[in-house]
């Protein structure tokens, strides 16, 4: 576990790792405020593909980069009155439980297969919205 | 009745945010396919409900020390300019469009998650 948790050091140049950092940052920040989300899924494999980073260490990074994507652009979902405080409430309260219960559930599931049930939902959530 | 259902739905994005799955990309069309949530509004709910779960789960990887801070100002600048961009963009768009938009970045996300669920080692 330890291994994972270092980065790799790799042979990419100060000048390739800036732009590679940067276009990581532009796709990553375009896709979170259009979407409203799912930079988290950009992100990591362009922290680990791109940027050499570990998967652990790549997690981890990329809650400090999505963090403040989210909250400029959650702010301007605010501003353009898209926010219900009614919703947005009780779903922020079952997210955070969740996510701390999830953090801990983590280790006791299998990875393998916690991902594939959630690539399947995603492609019928995904085939639900896109054509019906 | 409505707000037993909205932590439900939040209960379950949570948990996949805290794997470290995208909690986000499930959440929103768990809001909009259940809940009859308009687009826009699952996606602003998504946005701002993820903030006070990111920051407890950072300190927890800051502590751990899994958090790379090199360069990361390169990422986050730049993810800033486009992100309101892409706020802005998402406004001008009708929630149908906006919908079915998401609904095909679900579906390429599916495809790679797939491959890289069947590429993970069982544990």
């Amino acid at each position: 576990m330890d291994k994972t948790s270092k980065t790799k050091k790799q042979g990419l140049s100060p000048a390739k790792e800036g732009w590679l950092s940067v276009l990581t940052g532009v796709v990553t920040g375009f896709i979170n405020g259009l979407f409203g989300g799912g930079g988290g899924m950009i992100v990591v494999p362009m922290l680990t593909y791109l940027l050499k980073r570990s998967p652990k260490t790549a997690h981890a990074t990329a809650i400090l980069i999505i963090l403040p994507l989210s909250l400029v652009s959650g702010l301007i979902y605010l501003a353009f009155g898209n926010f219900k405080w009614e919703i947005g409430l009780p779903v922020g309260i079952g997210v955070t439980v969740g996510g701390i219960v999830g953090a801990f559930l983590l280790k006791k599931l299998s990875a393998k297969w916690v991902t594939i049930i959630f690539a399947v939902m995603m492609a019928i959530a995904g085939g639900k919205m896109l054509f019906f | 009745m409505e707000y037993v259902w909205f932590s439900v739905v939040g209960i379950i994005g949570g948990l996949l945010g805290g794997m470290g799955m995208g909690g986000g990309t499930l959440l929103i069309p768990l809001l909009t396919i259940f809940c009859k949530v308009g687009q826009h509004t699952a996606q602003a709910v998504n946005l701002l409900s993820f903030i006070v779960m990111a920051l407890i789960v950072l300190v927890i990887h800051i502590r751990n020390k899994l958090v790379n801070f090199k360069k990361v100002l390169y990422i986050i600048v730049p993810g800033i300019a486009t992100c309101i961009g892409g706020a802005y963009l998402a406004k001008v768009l009708s929630g149908d469009l906006l919908q079915r938009l998401f609904g095909g970045f679900l579906l390429i996300l599916s495809i790679f998650q797939f491959i890289s669920g069947l590429k993970t080692k069982k544990q």
